[in-house]
């Protein structure tokens, strides 16, 4: 065993330096390009622009439940499908594809210290897959009866039924074959980032060096790789139930009064699957945000983050309980009762790696240098709505506050939060963290500070009043609620507030998106490393980092990714690579 | 070369033994498991993710047995050859097994002379494999055949639960599914082992990166593992 002292001793390298392939064309180098930070523009460019798709749909949503009756062309089917794919496209083609293909490209190759991921050309299927599987998807707008209008979660029999927009057509077949799709581009790009965290460290790079947001997205991504099988199986069961004629999920069912040719399925069966996908995904959209956010807070409060060995782990336990709590979405089903005591249990448990998160990263600010910068901003919000999106978690993970809690407003406000705005504030925050490392300039601060202050508040003038009046009763997936008792005169004016801040904080992205590409050109020259942040990627000899990332030679690692304000250090931080001993590092021995 | 397998250290690497050892790895920089290349690693978790699928497959064939009121099609009888005047209950799977079996022998085989560059013993194994494998997609294109003929399809057949139907030909067929791609990787292999390519260092065709010997093992990796799920198919399908 060679003992590594954090000071000098680093082991001589294991293993040959990787061998790229050089681009010849522009062709190669841009478009079918193996380099995994071309990848990650390629991957995040794709999912932003399906997510625009996703966020107009749920503007379409907002109008009709805001302004009843006013919109003609809104009809019940339309309704429904404008659900299905807001909601499939967030938590999938969004949110994953942007944590693990975008952030999980850029980030894992440069912070671990490798010239990219270990097989470049697997990497590239990857994203070529995803692409294909957002066309099926995006073609199912224009195929006869249009997408599938059976709410994100697929539920059978109702999903393959006629009367149910898209079940007797093209639309749910183009979802499950898109879904197919995602699954096998994701697995590609998902052993290739692990296997890169795993055994493609530069010198010096323990695990235990590595900065969390790697351990996130690493971690989340071992999780897909377990979980997306139980989706794929799902996928491929439903599509022979609706092409087939198979009753894998199909009861029998009398439809008009016509006995249906399907018959002895078991529709819980299809919840059982796709929850023990569903449920870790809500931790593979939010481990990598956990990871990012840990950097973020350390590097703007320029302080080591506090209890970095317990931030890990609790990533760790998390990624491992979250198998284990998937149940706690069918408290309603009709499952057996006694289920819900073992669910609710597990459930519970896991809000105490999540608690420890919490409280180290407020420990971290503790005292902290604290720079209000845009990213900072967004991390500082991602903690309290987290906590907000957690504590309603709290409440729902209970049978008995479930039961008459499901099916309301409350669920959309309490899973919009927690796994809607916290990861998205994230994405935000990481976006004005690293684009001066992938353009070289800075993202205007103005612009920055505007986005960020309607962006959040925003968001909580849209989800605060929706606990409201989910609690109050009105029920969720309805297409117009006029005249009952839980639709109050209030609950009315509610929902028009809601679906004006909603407009509201969606045309503010604009101003994101026109920042992002006004900055390429007219943005402030940023420098290597203009946070001052120690890991790996801002010490890249050129900015954006060149092709094989680190230049001749790889960094070798000398220290933890946390060094900031180290006492009796001169600078207030020191760079992973900086060979030599400062001042009192508190980095775990 | 690029991602290597051995350790090119100049020094042998001093490990604890046992559970020791294993912490040793895991603190220490650079890899994790030591002396794993990349590649092989890649097909570990591979195929841990494809367990997933498979598993998800055979538990949900499971559920739906258990939970059918419609009695389920004695496989003994559905599963039996006319041969000699009698039925012979199994008897295509047993040879099936047997055949599948066996080139999971020739695999190790081929793996063995890959690493003792022996083009040729290698290359002729691996095709021996492939033949194997083909056979045994051949011998499941008959099972298939007979059945439908007899009235099976996956919405239905003539001796009970409609389940029997679907969940026979979506886990079979899934599985040659795997034992197809199996063979065409495995012909791919044993050509490029015929031609030298791992002794030349030629690149490859799309990744235009060296190959080495370690890919035959790694295709061996892929091929045991078809191999292992078929056996759990046949006890919780045909056996039970």
């Amino acid at each position: 065993m060679v003992d590594v002292t954090p000071a000098d001793a680093v082991p001589p390298a294991e293993v040959a330096e990787m061998e790229l392939y050089h681009p010849h064309s522009w062709w190669t180098k841009y478009v079918f390009s193996q380099d995994a930070k071309v990848i990650a523009i390629q991957y995040s460019a794709t999912a932003t622009a399906i997510g625009l798709v996703a966020l107009v749909l749920s503007w379409l949503m907002r109008l009709q439940l805001g302004f009843p009756g006013t919109f003609d062309f809104i009809s019940p089917e339309a309704y429904y499908q404008f659900i299905t794919m807001h909601g499939m496209i967030m938590v999938i083609y969004l949110l994953t594809a942007l944590f693990l293909g975008g952030f999980g490209n850029y980030l894992i190759p440069l912070m671990v210290g490798a010239r990219d991921m270990v097989f470049p050309y697997v990497n590239m299927l990857s994203y070529w897959i995803y692409l294909l599987a957002v066309l099926v998807l995006a073609s199912s707008f224009f195929a006869p009866g249009g997408p599938t209008g059976a709410g994100w979660t697929l539920y059978p029999p109702q999903a393959i039924m006629t009367g149910t927009p898209g079940g007797q057509d093209w639309g749910i077949i183009l979802m499950l074959v898109s879904l197919i799709l995602f699954i096998i581009g994701f697995t590609m790009g998902g052993l290739n980032y692990v296997v890169t965290v795993l055994q493609a460290r530069t010198r010096g790079m323990t695990l235990m060096r590595l900065p969390l947001t790697v351990w996130g997205i690493f971690t989340a991504t071992v999780m897909a790789l377990l979980a997306f099988p139980a989706l794929f199986v799902a996928c491929v069961m439903m599509l022979f139930d609706r092409a087939l004629g198979t009753s894998f999920f199909m009861p029998a069912i009398v439809q008009m009064g016509e006995q249906l040719q399907h018959g002895g399925g078991s529709p819980i069966l299809f919840q059982h699957l796709f929850w023990f996908f569903g449920h870790p995904e809500v931790y593979i959209v939010a481990l990598p945000a956990f990871g990012i956010v840990s950097d973020l807070i350390s590097t703007h409060a320029r302080k080591n983050i506090f209890g970095y060995r317990m931030m890990v782990w609790a990533i760790v336990g998390i990624g491992a309980l979250s198998f284990v709590v998937w149940a706690h979405h069918m408290y309603v089903s009709g499952m057996h009762p006694y289920f819900g005591f073992f669910f609710a249990t597990t459930t519970l448990i896991i809000a105490v790696p999540t608690a420890i998160k919490v409280y180290n990263w407020v420990l971290t600010l503790w005292r902290g240098d604290i720079h209000l910068t845009v990213p900072m901003l967004f991390a500082l919000a991602f903690i309290v709505t987290f906590v907000n999106g957690g504590l309603t978690g709290l409440f729902l993970g209970n049978v008995v506050v479930d039961v008459p809690l499901s099916d309301t407003m409350f669920v959309v406000a309490h899973f919009h939060m927690v796994m809607g705005v916290a990861p998205i504030l994230v994405i935000f925050g990481a976006i004005y963290h690293w684009y001066p490392k992938v353009t070289g300039r800075m993202l205007n601060e103005a612009m920055g500070q505007f986005h960020f202050w309607v962006t959040f508040l925003g968001a909580y003038l849209i989800f605060f009043p929706m606990h409201y009046i989910g609690l109050m009763g009105v029920p969720r997936r309805y297409h117009e609620l006029t005249n009952t008792t839980v639709m109050t005169e209030s609950a009315h004016d509610l929902n028009a507030f809601i679906s004006i801040m909603a407009f509201l904080v969606g045309f503010a992205q604009i101003v994101f998106l026109f920042n992002l590409i006004w900055s390429i050109r007219h943005g402030r020259e940023a420098g290597g490393n203009p946070w001052r942040a120690t890991t790996l990627e801002w010490q890249t000899p050129e900015t954006p980092p060149a092709h094989g990332n680190f230049g001749k030679e790889l960094p070798i690692v000398y220290r933890w990714a946390y060094d900031y304000s180290v006492p009796g250090a001169k600078e207030d931080f020191i760079p992973q690579n900086m060979p030599g001993s400062f001042g009192t590092s508190r980095e775990p021995a | 070369m690029a991602d290597t397998t051995v350790t090119h250290t100049g020094q042998a690497l001093a490990r604890p033994a046992g559970l020791q050892g294993v912490a040793a790895d895991w603190s220490s920089d650079q890899r994790a498991f030591k002396n794993v290349s990349w590649g092989k690693a890649m097909m570990w978790i591979f195929l841990l993710s494809d367990t997933f699928v498979f598993g998800c497959f055979l538990l949900s064939y499971m559920t739906a047995r258990m939970s059918t009121r419609v009695p389920w099609p004695n496989p003994s009888e559905v599963f039996s050859l006319h041969i000699g005047g009698s039925d012979i209950p199994l008897i295509l799977i047993a040879i099936m097994t047997f055949v599948l079996i066996s080139s999971s022998g020739t695999m190790a085989m081929a793996v063995n002379f890959g690493y003792r560059h022996d083009r040729r013993k290698t290359a002729i194994l691996m095709l021996l494999t492939a033949a194997l494998g083909a056979t045994f997609v051949g011998m499941q294109a008959f099972e298939w055949t007979k059945l439908i003929t007899e009235g099976v399809r996956p919405w239905g057949n003539p001796w009970g639960a409609a389940q029997f139907g679907s969940s026979f030909f979506m886990i079979t067929g899934f599985h040659g599914t795997h034992v197809t791609f199996g063979v065409i990787f495995l012909i791919i292999v044993a050509r490029k082992v015929w031609r030298g390519d791992y002794e030349t260092g030629r690149r490859g065709f799309f990744t235009s990166r060296r190959g080495r010997y370690e890919h035959v093992e790694i295709m061996g990796l892929y091929w045991h593992f078809v191999d292992l799920v078929w056996v759990f198919i046949f006890a919780f399908f045909y056996l039970w």
